[in-house]
């Protein structure tokens, strides 16, 4: 099932190369991939648990090297989230007036390889998806993009470029960390050699110093792997290229990166780094919680100062990861299950947003708010579903968006054991007031370009056609459930963080 | 009673809102009839629950579980506070409902508008029957968010946008506190449910600095619902939306939430005398400073705001001075005759074709005959006229004072001469006199839908604070901490002191404004409403947006600019690293980004 759910876009983007029908190839891979992945979701064993549909095939035996996919409760949220954002966004598609096969294809690329890097119990393979990913990811903004595509595709490169490389080394480090006789890629088996203390003996930590615990022997990897995620993640003050990459790229590729690859560094700090490394966690913790109340507050007054939509989107994404950092910097299974939640409901509704944006930009190239006005009476429906997505993204109650985030403050607020709770409850305190700046930007944004007198001629604004509203409100209708009913979602979670923690 | 029974009367307004917003939004009668169907329910069943005996339990769904690190139920809980609230919210809000058939007959949106009234009664009656502090907060949350919904109903008007934006911020700036507090206490106790609290609360030895703040958190979030200093300003504005709104929600109930959540978590208060003091001067420095603003307004609407804002103070000022079931009585009195002075008052302004200023009214009492009656018992209820309900509860508002803290009861006594004043004022310029407008010379009747409502509720002004109803309404152990308070004295010179202040503020009200075509006097400081807004104003300029605007040069100029360009600049040092990044350089990206693999595979395989 996990092959499939990876391989069917991948080789649909080598068909469309070839020269199979792009769009119409396209969607079917992404009916076909988000069903599977539905399928994938609903048919795991919550019961039985751990890595279910495995399946591997031997690369390097004398390296134990295998190409391995399986996948847990967490996995199966990302690779859910991967399957609706693909399809929206493929669905969603504006027409191309140059190379379609090539748009179609790297949009494809992209499915497969988060979709590759969610599935993958293999280390090596980890990272190779997540490479497979990224580098159509800047062929869209440079080829695609709009506006300042040249320099926004030339940051993103760069920076990506770099945090892939520090990604890279941090894995290294860590690989030739573990003493020669236990090195292996499989991330099933380097979980239990952490749990047993064996992997990289570090002595536990407690929490004294101001922003480095005591250093110990997993405090380099770690911090390698803090950065290289935390640059793909758009970590404070690493953050730069993402909205202006966002603002430039194509709608679907802003949808898809930030809705989709961009979780692959959370996944990652979660998946490798919190597990194989829980001393090292502990040695930076006050470092991240300095970096992430950057991300709320600092970004959160940047946002405040956006007039355009794109770029306020984008650095609101910048914002809303310094929560999902506070819960994974809490180290303990209510908060990291409350950030893994917030990854998903935050992918889903960047990408409804972004997918709202660039219906807008087809009237307003600039998107600069105060071209617009009045839009709810010539565009109701697009007002409601804008509505709710916004208040989504602001975090009110009803949207997995709030249920994840006060997961994450009570998981912040009563760390785990070994970190110090005074600095943990400062942060939640700023992070509690960024949920105040989110409904500053927000409700502008809406009362400016919603409300109000008509700003142009209402003839020009009609609503999207009946085909264009549905992949928005699917997952509009996904995040409305994960807040109904966060613990069906959290059922899935909480064994999988559970057993990724140290005990 | 089944304890699950109580889910109707929550699930009911959230399946007509959702089902009008999702299918009825172009049908304007049928969004109309369910949700006009769905409060009529809701308020057979709140009668239902409040005559069944004894309080039929707890019963909690979950919505969080993560064992014993937390649990976050759902959960609905009836007992005597949870009881009169319900009648309260589901009473005023089927007579409003059924009032804006009538005014908002003419409206376009008035699906969106009938959509939106459900899912505040879904919000406010969530508030209500929540059994733990978490579940109130997301229902305290979405009382804001439909709120905002409803003030910006006529989202054109730029002032009508404004007001939504500046009543949510408000709101979410006293939620700030709210969530704050309610994680101290859950960090203190291990539960957020509100029995578990009060149980495990007496083995605790908790420090009385952490308790003071954290009560004073927690009552944070009833500053911004109930609109008391300094996050007043949003109510006011709040008048913006259509007048049953401001009735129901900016008057009777969502306002009062703040209160009703209080008296919920009294055992909290009674933790920290510092907070009680800090509530008690916020409750009555609200109640003097607002009943000085309405003394000098001229819109109908926001005279009554300004009341309500007093009023809540004087409520709040009751829970700080430990008399919950006094704040509670002045509650449910209040809901009666505000709303019904709202909803004469959107009589007034439907009959006028919108007109809101009060000097363009005038000698409507003959006119209006029905509006004129019912408006007046409201009004005499208001000012605390002997006999009418508002006399009783102000009146155990009083005594509270009086029995705890002198310098607050003296200030309470003023804020009644002031109501009785400004009331005074309103009554006799838009009743009295001679028309002052074309359109005032026109005034007459609404239908009987609309004039039905307005009669209910000046019967119920009239006798809500008399024993028999109060006394049942409010439920045994309130009731009788009302009683404990009169035992303790005082009660005759309380009651004589305040039948003085209404009658002299009544009468400089007469006798001042009788006959007058224009406000006689002109107090700046009060009509321009201690110039908060414009404070605030600068505030946020000085504050907020300074830092927002220095924010983004610093991430422009040095982050970006500097730090990232120079950066990468020393790290992709040569020319030739530049040239070859050049965009539409495809080889190059895939070049580069193979490269990450391959040295990976080289670093693994031939190291």
């Amino acid at each position: 099932m996990l092959n499939l759910i990876i391989f069917i876009p991948l080789l649909a983007a080598l068909g469309i190369l070839l020269g199979a029908p792009a769009r119409k190839t396209a969607l079917g891979a992404a009916i076909a991939h988000c069903a599977l992945t539905v399928l994938a979701f609903l048919s795991y064993d919550r019961a039985a648990g751990g890595f279910q549909f495995l399946s591997s095939y031997p690369i390097a035996p004398e390296w134990k090297l295998n190409y391995l996919v399986g996948a847990d409760g967490l996995s199966l949220l990302m690779l859910l989230l991967t399957g609706l954002v693909t399809l929206a966004s493929i669905w969603l598609s504006p027409r191309v007036e140059k190379r379609e096969n090539l748009f179609y294809a790297c949009l494809l690329f992209i499915t497969a390889g988060a979709a590759g890097a969610f599935a993958s119990v293999d280390l090596f393979f980890f990272y190779a998806f997540h490479e497979l990913a990224l580098i159509p990811t800047f062929l869209l903004i440079g080829l695609w993009g709009s506006g300042e595509r040249h320099t926004a595709a030339w940051k993103i490169t760069i920076y990506l470029g770099m945090g892939s490389f520090i990604l890279l080394a941090g894995l290294l480090d860590l690989y030739f960390s573990i003493p020669a006789a236990l090195r292996t890629f499989d991330l099933r088996e380097l979980q239990q050699l952490a749990t047993a203390g064996n992997l990289i003996p570090g002595t536990s930590v407690a929490s004294d110093g101001w922003l480095v615990n005591t250093w110990n022997a997993q405090a380099r990897p770690y911090l390698l792997l803090l950065i290289g995620f935390g640059i793909l993640i758009s970590l404070f003050p690493f953050h730069s290229w993402a909205p202006s990459a966002y603002a430039s790229a194509p709608t679907p590729a802003a949808m898809l990166h930030a809705g989709v690859l961009k979780k692959f560094g959370l996944y990652g700090l979660i998946r490798v780094a919190l597990p194989l490394l829980p001393e090292g966690a502990k040695v930076w913790a006050n470092l991240l919680l300095v970096l992430l109340v950057g991300n709320i507050i600092y970004i959160g007054f940047v946002t405040i100062a956006q007039r355009k939509l794109d770029l306020l989107l984008g650095y609101s994404s910048v914002m809303h990861m310094g929560y999902i950092f506070l819960g994974i910097a809490a180290l303990n299974v209510v908060g990291v299950s409350g950030a893994a939640l917030l990854m998903f409901a935050h992918g889903l509704s960047i990408a409804a947003l972004f997918a709202m944006a660039g219906m807008l930009r087809e009237k307003v190239p600039t998107l600069a708010l105060e071209s617009f006005g009045g839009l709810a009476r010539p565009m109701p429906w697009l007002a409601f579903a804008f509505g709710l997505a916004a208040f989504a993204s602001i975090g009110l109650p009803g949207f997995a968006n709030f249920a994840s985030e006060m997961t994450i403050f009570f998981g912040a607020f009563q760390p785990a054991a070994d970190l110090s709770a005074p600095n943990f409850r400062l942060a939640t305190i700023f992070a509690l007031w960024g949920v105040v700046i989110s409904a500053v930007y927000m409700l502008r944004a809406y009362r400016s370009i919603f409300m109000g007198e008509p700003a142009r001629e209402p003839a020009g604004w009609i609503d999207p056609l009946k085909s264009r509203r549905w992949p928005i409100t699917v997952l509009l209708a996904v995040l409305l459930l994960a807040g109904f009913a966060p613990q069906y979602f959290y059922s899935y979670l909480q064994p999988s963080i559970q057993a990724l923690l140290p005990k | 009673m089944d304890a699950r029974f109580p889910w109707f009367i929550l699930l009911a307004p959230l399946i007509s809102a959702a089902f009008i917003h999702l299918f009825a939004r172009k049908s304007r009668g049928l969004s109309a009839t369910i949700s006009v169907a769905s409060v009529c329910f809701c308020l057979l069943a709140s009668v239902f629950v409040f005559v069944s005996p004894g309080h039929g339990g707890s019963s909690e769904i979950p919505w969080l579980d993560f064992g014993s690190a937390l649990r976050v139920p759902i959960g609905v809980t009836i007992d005597d506070l949870s009881k009169v609230m319900l009648l309260v919210v589901t009473g005023v809000g089927a007579l409003v409902h059924i009032y804006s058939l009538v005014y908002m007959e003419a409206d376009e949106s008035e699906a969106r508008f009938f959509g939106n009234l459900s899912l505040f009664m879904f919000s406010m009656l969530g508030i209500v029957l929540a059994n733990n502090f978490a579940m109130m907060f997301i229902f305290w949350e979405l009382v804001g968010v439909s709120s905002y919904l409803l003030i910006g109903h006529w989202f054109t008007r730029e002032s009508a946008a404004k007001a939504a934006n500046k009543a949510f911020l408000a709101n979410r700036i006293g939620d700030f506190g709210f969530m704050l507090g309610i994680l101290m206490f859950w960090s203190a106790t291990g539960t957020v449910v509100f029995s578990e609290m009060e149980a495990a609360l007496p083995n605790l030895t908790l420090t009385a600095g952490f308790l003071t703040a954290a009560v004073l958190l927690i009552f944070c979030g009833a500053v911004g619902k109930s609109a008391q200093m300094p996050l007043h300003v949003w109510l006011p504005d709040a008048m913006e939306g259509p007048t049953p709104v401001s009735a129901l929600i900016h008057a009777a109930t969502m306002v009062a939430a703040g209160v009703y959540m209080l008296a919920r978590v009294s055992f909290l208060i009674e933790l920290s005398a510092t907070a009680q003091l800090v509530i008690a001067w916020v409750g009555i420095i609200t109640a003097v400073l607002a009943a000085l603003m309405a003394t000098q307004q001229d819109d109908i609407k926001r005279i009554l705001a300004y009341s309500t804002l007093s009023q809540l103070g004087y409520m709040i000022m009751a829970i700080g001075v430990l008399a919950p079931g006094a704040a509670m009585f002045h509650l449910f009195t209040h809901a009666f005759f505000k709303a019904l002075l709202f909803l004469g008052a959107g009589a007034i302004i439907y009959a006028l074709h919108h007109e809101q200023n009060i000097w363009k009214m005038g000698g409507l009492s003959g006119k209006m005959k029905w509006t004129f009656l019912t408006f007046t018992a409201g009004y005499l209820a208001l000012v605390g006229c002997p006999g009418f309900s508002g006399f009783f509860s102000k009146d155990a508002i009083l005594l509270a004072a009086w029995q705890q803290n002198r310098w607050i009861f003296c200030l309470g006594l003023f804020t009644a001469f002031l109501t009785a004043f400004y009331m005074t004022r309103l009554f006799v310029v838009v009743f009295f006199g001679s028309a002052r407008s074309e359109a005032a010379s026109h005034g007459h009747d609404g239908p009987a839908r609309m004039t039905i409502p307005l009669m209910i509720l000046a019967v119920l002004s009239v006798v809500a604070g008399y024993g028999f109803l109060a006394n049942r309404a409010l439920g045994a152990k309130l009731a009788h901490l009302l009683h404990d308070s009169h035992a303790l004295g005082g009660a005759g010179i309380v009651m004589a002191l305040a039948t003085l202040a209404f009658v002299i503020g009544a009468a400089g009200g007469w006798l001042l404004y009788k006959g007058q075509s224009k406000d006689p006097i002109l107090i700046r400081l009060f009509r321009n409403k201690f110039y908060f807004d414009e404070l605030y104003a600068a505030l946020i300029a000085g504050t907020q947006d300074l830092l927002a605007t220095l924010s983004r040069f610093f991430d422009q100029w040095f982050i970006d600019g500097l730090l990232v360009r120079g950066l990468s600049g020393a790290t992709w040092a040569s020319g030739f690293a530049l040239r070859f990044l050049q965009v539409g350089n495809l080889q190059a990206y895939a070049f580069l980004f193979g490269l990450g693999v391959i040295a990976m595979i080289y670093l693994m395989v031939f190291r």
